[in-house]
Order: structure tokens, then sequence, then C-alpha cells
């Protein structure tokens, strides 16, 4: 059946911001979809709200609406298309994860879909709810002979406990409709019961959860399946979870193919997989099913489906080179798998079933360092913020490149000290050992790196039948770390470290750090390294090809593997880019510095280089087999990726490497790869480490006649009371040896600057803590520029909404900047040239500026690409990442003006007085956790980030902008009812004008008794509500009944003490929890109202990107005449 | 660990650690690319003189239980694996893999770079090769080789055949008997009929026509099995015996290239073959794609559109795998006679085909019918 000629224009639905449970992996998919759908000569429309990522660049769909992705702004899309004259017919829901399928069926309820006239393609309503009915999806799995745990689907706490007893209280709640698992969690007695079903019918739109007998302990698995419209199915990828169930497949460390089934095992398990999928009737397309087997007696269960496209799917496709999305959008345009070719042989058809000759591992990263309190024990409620993969031609060796893929302190077994008995650092001396029982015992909870705890209890003695019982894991894993732990003490002991032993460990995993730090006398590394390449051990790659060898594969899609044959194929004419991508997403370093990888390399393929990606993120972009003409799926260490070096140079021409597109992980390489003789292209390593070093940056800045504010170091309490006194508080404190914001707080008076130095344990005389005087009431400005060595094109200029000291991730910002003055921008300009000059940038350059009191302080610069480089690149229609790359290979700003690349005048300081303003709010994952004991945590910001994603508002009034992001990131805002203000004392000023606006449009305004004597005293009829600690009828309570539409709430307090610090932590945290619009700043109070009074005039309209990219340069063109 | 080497008759060598039984073994190396069913791939006569290279690298993790043999032994004459289990997980394990090959003699090698010998192999076509844990000297091991027997030209249906017949029961009320000729059956087949209410009653290959009718089967069922199928003549004629007479038959692997040869085709030696458990294959009749189990070295050369005269009336090629166009299914238009060369018995692999075992059950069920209601114009003439 080939492709449907009834549909002309599609919209791709997009996933909205990264946040945990729905990350970049919808970037990937959609972008795939996009690209397909083009290519097949659709018309493509898009919707998504987030700016990062690749589908949202205009020239993946005809028409790109950065919009919030909620059914009123979904049927403005719709019917601005129409009344442009090409009305959109059909909408593909299925790759834009929960987000999209929710967005589908809401719109098919409220009539949309019928009103317009549009099909839903690749899925139908009736079978996605039948996949996500949790009481439809069970009669179905009873109907086609499968089993099923018992349960029950509960409205209320009554009937939930009444189930539960009937079996034995052990059991996990699921609410309804909701993505990651939000809301859902294990019970083991009554209480427990009591208190996660309250929370799950809290989570669930739809107030319902199912109630199930617990599996927990029992293996997990998941097939990834598609199916086409003539009913044929294949399974794509089996993956077994080796943290067993209890956990979320999120949250586990996943192995792929499946590595404990026999074939009938596995068979009936297809069986059953294949006739749940038709029975659901997943129309075409992907979708992903899990199983629980209980490991005494092979007894199978189904818990759960995805009739779409999911985070297995992205990690299917990566893990197996089938690339699910593309097809999945084929076969929604009526194509069959047999009509559609294998792009990796180009020679068989996509009906078949990958087979593999390797395994892949995948481990989640977590960020709980971000989330002070929050519970670090993994249960099915997801927390992971990202995930790396590696593939090896065996476990054991796929295991250890993804240890090493997570970039946390740890790099692998042996890399960071033992634990001790409670499960922290282990204190000195062989008394304090952990016992082999104590060991088990912490094995037995699962949290991030347990099987660290598991490494360390074998070699303590435990056996691997103690550990398997201990933890769930099944024994054949358990076994394979125990062959890590062998092959590490024979790596100990050795006499000497002969070639055949190093080869073994190398096959088995193990890094060069992690060698030495078994054997120190190597001296380290770099030792190793040297005695290992004398050896001539390097690795082989090998490719990804979804058929184990049978047929010859066409795409260089490689891993390394310590084997003998090595499958590189030898370049063509044109000399090779190295990009190295940024691992990992965790908080911090997302999918933006994909963005820009992936940038980087169009641009260069365009200008006539081969681009060679390395990354390993399954979720991204990057790491599809299409985007760069070789992929190796690597860990970013400096091992790996030398060793891809030296594979390319085998086979020709590397002009360099980049490192400053990845984020922090390739920045982090840049100096070393030096080093080693690698060239690096761009701004050079002593150039990134001037930009980090204090002292060196100083220089820098009083060359140029620039200022920083007044700041000083100390290593005790003492010399940071004399540093704070000498500057003034408030202070920002941080410490030296870490970037990112990491531990970064301000602070206001002495006491705080003790308990702040008293809990930063590492501080000592290496170890210095930072004092800054901090800017209090300043504007913070964020600037992302490209410099050549001569010139400087300023690419766009941020205004924060917030004032200076929350964290740039976390705030929203304004572009063009509202309230700077083009004197400012002109400011802003010379300075960042200085900058540029003075650091010695040759690419992109960062920098964060506050203005107070009319002088611009520079807080920061950082040569390389930022996190605002895909907003920027949006807003002002220059595609930064796209130039940077370039003037890494040598072009200059004036070479890309005349080309087209940049504007051939201008820059993005200077944007036409009536361009749009584009808003990016972040997006926040406080209602993810928890504390032990189950209370929220605290949603407040500061200068340590702990955003996961962000959102763009854009409209040609400010209001309007700032409103939409609000509406993509949170939910709209309301347009009336009731607002609650509690404003701290410094804060109180700047609020009564717009609370006051507030209650003009109709609002009833709520507040704390101290901020309602001065409301009234300002003429707004305040009515005065409890504080938490006033006790019943107080304003928590009155969150929670649903009875407030927004809180607006400015901290104030110490963190940690009693009082109004405390009342504020339960507001926010109720807000976040009954889900309403929660305003933490006085200065994003301001630009809610300015929002509400646009939505009230109830006339907001939707624009697409290439419009306003079509007016922006007319302008340009205009100007430069 | 003791080592072993691995010697292709081109020379090419591969140096490994000993697995399984410490020894010397000749076959021709073919590669496998299922992921399972390891334990039913060892078994299966099919296999039989070849030595197996899995590029799944993990191999015996589930380790072998009582339930999954294919046959009573282990066919294959050597195995090659990359990373064989230290430890076995399941709970019908009742030992590990490395035992049972030990027990059984066969000889092995682990260690090596699979991949690499499947490219090799890929590309340069399945060919002789030895496992030596005794001879490690290259040179001394490929001249040995060199002496082996090809697979082309074997026959080997004699070596795997049952001496004696025997009978496998229906699940329950017999509907209908089936004479299964033994070319190396698995043990699947028979169990796979016995649940459609099918009785097997299986014959050694070198069963006469007499001896074939005086079952009074329903139907004949040709098996699987290892060699060449331009061999067989006598299973070749005895097959146009019972075409003459309209005796329903249905073929598998081996069969379907006797059944192939009956009618008048050829057949030919792969490059490689067919090994695996995720070959799409399209059934022509309703276009539908099956994924399914393979193990085949040789093919019937049969045109692939239209359909054919033969001496028993039309045929059409019915299936067909997609990855290369290879026949895999034939249908006579004027005689009962229906035949894959997949397996849809599956073990180890995908239950897709197992429609074809309904079909078979359905044609039985028909001429059934049309016998009582005396129409038929089958039956012995």
């Amino acid at each position: 059946m080939p492709k449907r000629t009834d549909i002309k224009h599609i919209l791709v639905i997009g996933s909205g911001p990264i946040m945990i449970g729905q990350a970049c992996e919808f970037d990937y998919s959609g972008t795939q979809a996009c690209r397909v759908l083009r290519s097949e000569g659709f018309r493509v429309s898009l919707v998504n709200s987030n700016p990062a990522t690749i589908m949202t660049d205009p020239e993946f769909a005809d028409a790109t609406y950065i919009e919030p992705l909620t059914p009123e702004y979904v049927e403005k899309v719709i019917a601005t298309e129409k009344a442009l004259g090409h009305p959109i017919d059909s909408i593909l829901p299925t790759l834009g994860g929960q987000t999209a399928l929710n967005l589908a069926v809401n719109l098919h309820e409220a009539g949309v879909l019928d009103k317009y006239g549009v099909e839903l393609i690749g899925a139908d309503i009736d079978a996605i709810q039948r996949g996500e009915d949790r009481q439809k999806f069970k009669d179905i799995v009873r109907a086609i002979g499968a089993e099923v745990p018992a349960s029950a689907v509960c409205h209320t706490l009554e009937e939930a406990t009444a189930f539960a007893e009937t079996v034995g209280n052990r059991v996990v709640i699921r609410p309804s409709f909701t993505m990651g698992g939000l809301g859902s969690g294990m019970a083991h007695n009554a209480d427990e019961v009591r208190t996660q079903v309250s929370r799950g019918l809290a989570a669930s739109p739809v107030s319902e959860v199912l109630v199930e007998e617990s599996v927990f302990g029992w293996k997990e698995f998941e097939l990834e399946l598609m199916r086409d419209r003539k009913d044929n199915v294949v399974v794509v990828c089996s993956i077994e979870n080796l943290d067993p169930m209890g956990v979320h497949t999120g949250d586990s460390i996943t192995v792929a193919p499946a590595m404990t089934l026999t074939d009938r095992e596995y068979q009936h398990m297809r069986d059953v997989g294949i006739a749940v999928l038709r029975e659901v009737g997943v129309d075409t397309g992907g979708c992903n099913i899990q199983f629980a087997i209980n490991p005494a007696n092979g007894k199978m269960i189904v818990i759960e489906m995805n009739p779409r496209v999911s985070r297995s799917s992205a990690l299917a496709s990566k893990a197996t080179g089938f690339p699910i999305a593309k097809i999945a959008a084929r076969l929604a345009v009526g194509y069959t798998l047999d009509e559609i070719t294998n792009d990796i042989t180009s020679a068989t058809p996509a009906s078949f079933e990958p087979a593999l000759d390797y395994v892949v591992v995948k481990i989640p990263r977590f960020a709980f360092e971000k989330f002070p309190g929050a519970d670090p024990v993994l249960t099915t409620h997801m927390k992971s913020v990202g995930e790396a993969m590696s593939i090896g031609r065996n476990f054991t060796e796929a295991l250890g490149k993804a240890l090493r893929s997570m970039e946390t302190k740890a790099s692998g077994f042996w890399t960071t000290a033992d634990i001790g008995a409670d499960g922290g650092s282990l204190t000195p001396g062989p008394q304090f050992y952990p016992s082999v029982e104590e060991l088990l015992g912490i094995a037995s909870v699962p949290t991030d790196g347990r099987l660290y705890v598991v490494e360390q209890a074998l070699r303590a003695g435990a056996s691997v039948d103690e550990l398997a019982q201990a933890t769930g894991i099944d024994p054949w894993f358990i076994d394979q770390i125990a062959l890590i732990t062998e092959v590490g003490a024979a790596v100990t002991e050795a006499p000497a470290l002969t070639p055949d032993l190093l080869l073994k460990a190398k096959r088995h995993g193990l890094s060069d750090r992690q060698i030495a730090a078994l054997r120190p006398e190597l001296a380290g590394e770099e030792g190793v390294r040297r005695l290992r390449h004398r050896s001539g051990i390097h690795p082989v790659f090998k490719t990804v090809d979804t058929c184990a060898a049978e047929f010859a594969a066409q795409t260089p899609y490689y891993y390394s593997s310590y084997d003998s044959e090595t499958e590189v194929s030898a370049q063509t004419e044109r000399s090779k880019v190295i990009i190295l991508g940024s691992g990992p997403n965790r908080i911090g370093q997302g999918i933006e510095f994909d963005y820009s990888c992936v940038h980087a390399v169009m641009a260069l393929r365009d200008a006539g280089y081969e681009t060679v990606m390395v990354n390993c993120n399954p979720e991204t972009v990057s790491t599809d087999y299409d985007t760069a003409d070789r992929l190796y799926f690597e860990p970013l260490t400096f091992e790996d990726v030398l060793e891809v070096v030296h594979a390319e140079q085998q086979s020709g021409t590397v002009a360099g490497v980049i490192c400053t597109l990845g984020g922090q992980t390739p920045l982090g390489l840049a100096q070393k790869l030096k080093d080693a003789g690698v060239p690096v292209l761009g701004t050079q390593p002593e150039a990134i480490d001037l930009a980090e070093d204090r002292g060196e940056f100083g220089r820098v800045l009083s060359e140029a006649g620039l200022i920083a504010p007044t700041h000083g170091t100390a290593v005790s309490f003492a010399q940071a009371k004399a540093v704070a006194d000498g500057i003034g508080y408030p202070v920002l404190v941080r410490p030296s040896y870490v970037l990112g914001g990491r531990g970064m707080e301000i602070v206001y008076d002495e006491q705080g600057l003790s308990s702040y130095i008293a809990n930063a344990t590492e501080i000592g005389p290496d170890r210095p803590v930072l004092v800054d005087r901090f800017l209090d009431d300043a504007v913070e400005i964020d600037v992302d520029a490209l410099y050549d060595g001569t010139d400087l094109y300023l690419g766009g200029v941020m205004e924060h909404i917030e004032e200076a000291g929350i964290h740039s991730g976390d705030s929203a910002c304004a572009l063009p900047p509202i309230t700077l003055g083009s004197n400012v921008i002109d400011q802003v300009r010379d300075a960042t040239l200085k900058l540029a000059r003075g650091v010695g940038v040759h690419g992109l350059l960062n920098v964060q500026y506050a203005l107070s009191g009319d002088v611009l302080y520079v807080l920061e610069a950082n040569p390389r690409a930022s996190r605002t480089v895909p907003f920027v690149s949006k807003a002002t229609a220059v595609q930064l990442a796209k130039a940077a790359a370039r003037i890494a290979v040598g072009s200059t700003i004036a070479e890309l003006r005349a080309e087209g690349m940049l504007p051939r005048v201008g820059d993005g300081g200077e944007l036409p007085p009536d361009a749009p303003i584009a808003v990016k709010e972040a997006v926040l994952p406080f209602h993810r956790f928890r504390t032990p004991a189950g209370d929220s945590i605290d949603s407040i910001l500061g200068p340590e980030m702990k955003s996961t994603g962000e959102v763009m508002g854009f409209d040609a009034v400010f209001g309007t902008a700032f409103a939409k992001s609000q509406a993509a990131a949170y939910g709209s805002l309301p347009s009336k009812g009731t607002v609650f203000v509690s404003i701290a004392n410094r804060d109180k000023r700047a609020a009564i004008f717009p609370v006051k606006r507030l209650h003009d449009l109709g609002f009833r305004i709520l507040a704390t008794k101290g901020t309602a004597q001065v409301l009234r005293r300002n003429g707004v009829a305040a009515e005065v509500v409890g504080k938490f600690s006033d006790g019943p009828g107080n304003i928590v309570e009155e969150i929670l009944a649903g009875n407030v539409d927004l809180v607006l709430n400015t901290p104030f307090g110490s963190p940690g003490n009693s009082g109004p610090r405390v009342d504020g932590y339960e507001i926010r945290t109720a807000a976040v929890q009954a889900g309403i619009p929660c305003l933490t700043t006085v200065q994003a109070v301001a630009a809610a109202v300015q929002g509400i009074e646009e939505l009230s005039r109830d006339e907001v309209t939707v624009a697409s990107l290439q419009s306003h990219h079509l007016a922006l340069r007319a302008w340009r063109e205009g100007n430069g005449q | 660990m003791g080592k072993a080497i691995l010697v292709l008759e081109d020379g090419r060598t591969f140096s490994g650690e000993q697995y399984g039984a410490i020894g010397e073994t000749f076959g021709e190396a073919v590669f496998n690319t299922g992921m399972t069913g390891y334990q039913e791939t060892l078994t299966d006569p099919s296999y039989h003189r070849q030595i197996v290279v899995q590029t799944a690298p993990h191999i015996g993790n589930t380790g072998v239980n009582d339930e999954d043999s294919e046959s009573s032994r282990i066919w294959v004459s050597g195995y090659v694996v990359r990373d064989p289990a230290r430890r076995v997980s399941n709970w019908r394990a009742r030992r590990s893999l490395d035992e049972e090959l030990s027990l059984q003699s066969i000889v092995g090698i682990s260690g090596i770079d699979t991949r690499a010998l499947t490219r090799h192999l890929r590309d340069r076509g399945a060919m002789r090769c030895a496992i030596s844990s005794v001879d490690l000297d290259r040179k001394s091991v490929l001249a040995k080789v060199a002496g082996s027997p090809q697979m082309a030209g074997s026959d080997l249906t004699g070596d795997v055949t049952t001496p004696e017949p025997y009978t496998v029961a229906a699940n329950g009320e017999t509907r209908f008997t089936v004479a299964a000729l033994d070319y190396g059956i698995k043990t699947m087949t028979p169990h796979r009929m016995a649940e459609r209410g099918i009785t097997s009653h299986i014959l050694p290959s070198t069963s006469s026509l007499d001896d074939v009718l005086d079952v009074g089967a329903d139907a004949v069922f040709l098996s699987n099995g290892p060699g060449d199928p331009a061999t067989a003549d006598q299973a070749v004629d005895l097959v146009r015996e019972l075409l003459l007479r309209q005796v329903p038959i249905f073929g598998i692997c081996f069969g379907n290239q006797v059944l192939g040869r009956a009618l008048g085709f050829g057949t030919y030696k792969l490059r490689y073959g067919h090994h695996g458990i995720n070959q799409p294959v399209q059934d022509r009749l309703t276009g539908k794609v099956e994924v399914t189990a393979h193990n085949h070295g040789f093919a019937v050369d049969a045109p692939i559109e239209g359909r054919t005269a033969t001496d028993f009336g039309d045929v059409e090629v019915s299936h067909v795998c997609l990855n290369d166009n290879v026949v895999e299914g034939l249908r006579a238009h004027d005689t009962p006679a229906f035949s894959v060369q997949y397996h849809p018995e599956a073990a180890a692999g995908p239950h897709d085909a197992a429609y074809l075992f309904d079909r078979f059950a359905d044609l039985l069920g028909e001429r059934t019918v049309a016998a009582k209601s005396g129409t038929a114009n089958g039956g012995q003439r």
C-alpha cells in the first residue's frame, strides 16, 4: 500500500519542554518525522513550545509554531493555517510523547478535530484509550489469554484501601493519564497504601488510580514493536532491565537484547506482545510493552503499554540502528513495512527484526545533588534527568563504557573510595570496613550507583547468590560484575601487567583510569595508556548494522570494542572535523548543547567537510546515524575520544576537533587533546582556562577597563567574614572548584554566612570559597556573541526578568531586552568585544552582565556555546552555532556576512522597533521529588540551576509573550479568580502596583497579615488569610482545596530556620501540588500581570517562526540598502 | 583455560580458547544470527556436519533444560561463541551448556572475533573449517581441513534419520494421520501437528513407497534435514510417486527442496545460507510479511513470478524471502502439495508462520469432507 494521496498537510505535535520523564528523545523522533514527511512531499506544520530543539528549526517544517502545547493554542494554529489558505488535514501525535498524545485526545474531546475536519494519523482515539485506560487494557490482556496482576481501578481512598487489604497491602499505585510514572509509588503496609493513594489521586487529571498487586522483585522486560496498516508486525528490540520490578524503567539500568530468556520464554513474550498490539488496535507505528517475569517459575505478566514512540523507542532505535520514529512517520502516511528500505543495508526491507551481535547498556543519570532533601531511593516514580547508552561486544565492556559515560565523580569501579557501613564515606581503618551483611543491606535498596555497592560486596566476600537474593538482580548479571571484580583482582595482583592481561582487562570494559586506580605505580591513567599503546593495544571499531553482519552495512555507525577486526571505512577525499557532543542530559547541560553540535555538523557538511560525531546520549538528534557523516557512539572521556581520533587519523586526514559546542563535557577535554597533539578547532583551551581563572580573568577585565562586582576568597569563616564585611551584605558565596552554579548561595547576613561555611564541608586551603558582592536589584543581562579574532557579531542581548542572583538557566528572559535603551546595548556590545579580544575567543562567547545603578558589571564570561544559543538563533533568525562552526574552521565574520550566514549589516542587538518579543521561561522539576518522609521539596530559585528545560513564548507584545511562556511551562495564567499574595518586605513597594492592577481586573486578593496591611493602605481590598503556622483554615489548606488560582510569594528569611521561610516553603509546595502558577520574584509578578491583562483582552494570536524570520530579513535587507 | 584455533579452508585462522570438549572437529562453517534459542539450534539435525558460529556474543546464559531440545542429541560438529556464560540463570535450567557440550563431545572455541568471522563467511561464502584444541599448528590443521568432505554433494540423510518408525500421537482425538519422512526431523514439528489433532508416523528416510502407503495416512510430510538436496534422488523418486497418486504433501526445508526437485525444479547452494530467526518472508497469497526461522544452505531454483507448468500441473512460488528474493515456498495448483523452505515449527524462532500447520490441517479437512461426499479426485490410481 503506497503513500496516501488524500492528505496533504500534516501537523506534527512536539513534546514541549524537557522534563523528567520526557526528554530530548522526542526532539529526535519529531525531527525524523518532519524530515521524512517533507521528503514525501507533504506540507508539514509543527507546534512545539521548546526552542532548544532541532525540530523547531525553521528549515524542518513549512510552518513552525513555537506556541504552548494546549488545545487552545493548537486550535489557533489550525485556524491560522486555514486562514492562510493551506488547511491542516491531519495530525501526527505519536511522536511527541505523552504530551502530544494527551493533546490529541483533548483536541478530539473539545471537538476541534471535527470542527476543522482534521484526521489523526498513526493513532486513533479508541486505541489510545484502550492502551492508556488501565482497566480496558487489563481486560484486553486477559482476553488474549495472558496474565495481569490482580488490581482495582479506584477513585476514592476507601475503595483503594479495601482492595489493597485483599492482596496483603503489597501494592503498586499508578495514577491514570500521567507520564514518567508521576504520582505513582509502592506500598508495603496499610499506612503506605493511604499515603500513596492520596498522592496518586491528586496527580491524576481524572482522579483515578490503579492499585495493583506488587510484582516487586520480578524480572522486568520491554519489547518495542511496530505495526503497519496491513497488520505486519515486527519486534524491533527486546530490553531487559537489570534492576528488577519496582524501579521505574527510566531509572533502571537496562540491557539490550534481553540476556536471560530462553527462546520459548522470549517467543511467548513476543506472541503476547503482538496479540496485545493487535487487540488494542494500534493503527500504525511504534509501541512499547512492559512485562514482568517471576524468576522462580517463569510466570509472565503484562504490565503496561505505550501506544506511541517512547523513550525506550529512542533507545531501541539507537541500540539496533532501526529508526523507529522515521518508519513510524512513513507508516502513518500509508506505507507498509515491506515497502520501506532498511537505511543501514539499503538492500533489505524494514519488515524484519534486527539481530544484534553486541550488547547495549543504558544507565540513567540523576541529579539528586541539585535537590537537597530529595529521597534518592529509586521507585516506580521516575527521577533521573538523563541517560547514557553504550555499546560493547559483551556485557562487561558495555557496562564499563556506560559507567564512565555518566560523568559523575565515579567513572567505573574503583575510581572512587569504597563506602562505609552507613552508605556514606568510609572511615579509614579496617575496623570500619562494612561487613558483607551491611553491604548486602545497602545493596538491597535501589539507588543511583547501586552497582558500585554490589561490586564492593563481591570484593568483601559476598556470593553471587547472596547478592541476587538481596537486590533482585538476576544472578547472571551479578556474575558478570563478579567477572569484572576478578579481572580487577588479576590486574591488581599480577607481578607485571602483561599485554595479555591488559587486553583481557580492556575486553571486560576496564578504562585506563580504572587500571591506573588498581596499579598506582603505573603513573596514572597516562602511564597506563603509554603502556597500552606500546603494546599496540587499541580498540577496533565495529558497525551497528541491524543484522549481525549478515548483510553489508552502508551506514558508518560505529562503536569501539577490544576485538580483532576494525570496520572504519576509509574517508572520502574531504578532510574530517570531529565534533564532541555533550553526553547524558543533566541539569545545566541538556538539549541546547546537542542543538549546537547538530548545527555544527550541518554547517561543516555544507562547507565541504566530512563530519564525525562522538556522543553517548541515545535521546539526541546528534546520535542519529543520519546526522553526521560518521557516528561514534562512545563515552566522552579523554581515553575514548583519543581512540576515536586515532581511528579517524588512521583512515584519513583530521582537520581537528570541536570542543566548544557540547557544553562543559567536551570543554574539559580540550586542553588534554591539545596536549596529546590533536588539533583543537576554534577557541583554544588556553582561552577557556583564562576565562575560568579568576586572577587571569581579572587582568583581562582591568585591561579592558571593565569591572566585576567586588570579590574575595576565603578558606575559613573568619576570612570569609572579613571579606564580606569589606564588601557589604548581601554576598554571593560559592565554592571555587565547581561550575554551573553548584553550591552557590546568596547570604544576607553574618549568620547566613556562618551556616553556609559550616555546611560547605570541603572548604580548605586548596578549596577556597569565593565571596562576591551581590548586586541587589540589578538587571541581569545575558549575551551570546561570535568573535573571529577581528570582528564581533553580537548575536543577541537578553534581559532577565528575575533580578541577578537567580541562575541564568532558571530565570526567564526577554529578547529584545524590554527595558534597555540602545546606549546600554552599545555599551554591552563594546564590553563584549573587549572581552572576546582579551580572552582570545574564536567562535561563540556568552557573557553575563549585571546592570546596577547604570554601572555595567561583568559577572561571568564563557567562551563556548551557551544554553541560550538556540533561543537567540530562533528569536533573531540567525544561526549562531552554524556560524561558530565555520569560524572554527577559519571563516571570518566578514565572509559569513558576505555569504548570508550572518546578516550583511547590523547584529542581534539591533532589531526592528516592532520586532516581536521572545520570552524564555525555565521548567522546574520540583513536583518530581520528595523527601524520604514524603514531603515536597522547596521550589525556591537561587544561584544554583535546577531547571530541566525551557519554553519560548513569542508575541508582538511582552505581556502576551510572557503569558504564553507561562502557559507553555506551567499551564495558563488565570484571567480571573483568586490570587494569594505574600511578599517579602524588600519587595512590598514594587508589588503594590501589579497587585492593584490584578484587583482592578477583578481578582479576589488574599494576603498574609503584613502584606494585606500594605495593600489596604494602597487601596487594594485584600482579605487576610492565616499563615501555615497559624493552624487550621490557613492558606496552605485554601490552596490545596483548589480555592486559589495564582500564588505570588517572594521568599525571605534564611533557609533551614523556622518562621517566614518555612511558611513560604509550605505555600510554594502547596502551589506545586495543586498545579497552580506560583511566582517567586516581584519581577515575574509584574510580567505576569501584563500577561494577564493581555489574556483578558482575548485577542491572542499565533504566527509561524518562518513569517517572523521573513519579516526580520526583509527589515535587514531594507536597512542595508 | 586451554587454547584452541579455528582454521578456515581459505587459510584464515582465529585463535581463541577451548570451549566444550577438547579435541578436533571439521565441518562447514555457517553463522547463525539468532539471539535466543541456542539449545534448539545445537540439537537441530539440519546442522549435522556444520560448525555453527553464533553472532550473538553471550551464549549459555539460560543453560540447558530438559524440554527445549529438538532431537535426542547435539548435531552441530563444532561450536563457535564469543562469550560463554560462566553462570547459568533460568528456572528450567538443569545443567550448563559447557557441561552439555563436553558430555556430548562437541568441540568448540570461544573468545574469538565472531563478527570478523561472520563477515568473512558473508563475503567469501560458507566454507569448510576446523576447530582444534589439540593441534594448534595452523598449517597442520589447514591440511586436514583441505582433506575434509565438502557440503555440496553430501548425502547426510542416512546419518540423521530414525532407524525405526515411531509415532507421535495427536493431543486428544486423532483427526488425521500423517506419514512423516524423517530426513532429520525436529521434535517441534510433530508436536505442532499433534496440537492440531494430527498423529504423526515418523518413518526412516529409506522407506519405500509401499512402506509409506502402508501407514494408510491422510497425507505425507517431508521433513527438514542436512545435506545437499541434489543427492536425494531416492526421496525425489518417492515423492514423484506420491504426487502421481495425489497424496497430500507438506514439506519443510529439505522437504521443500525434495518436493521442488520432484516437481522438476533444480536446487543450488546459497553463498552463506539463511541461518537465523529474523528473516522476512512474504506470503504471496496474502501479501503479508512473516518473521521466520531459517536454516538452509541450499534453495530451490524456480521462477518467482507466475505459474510454472510441471509434470504434476501448475506450480507457483508461494513464499519469498524479502531480503534476497530466495524461493521460500512452493504451492502446486493441481495436486494437494505445498512446502516452505523455512521453519513454521519455529523452535527456535517466531511463531508467525504457524498458520501453515493450520493450512495443512485445513487441507486434510477439506479432503476428508470431499472424500465422504464421494467427489474426491484424489486417492490411489
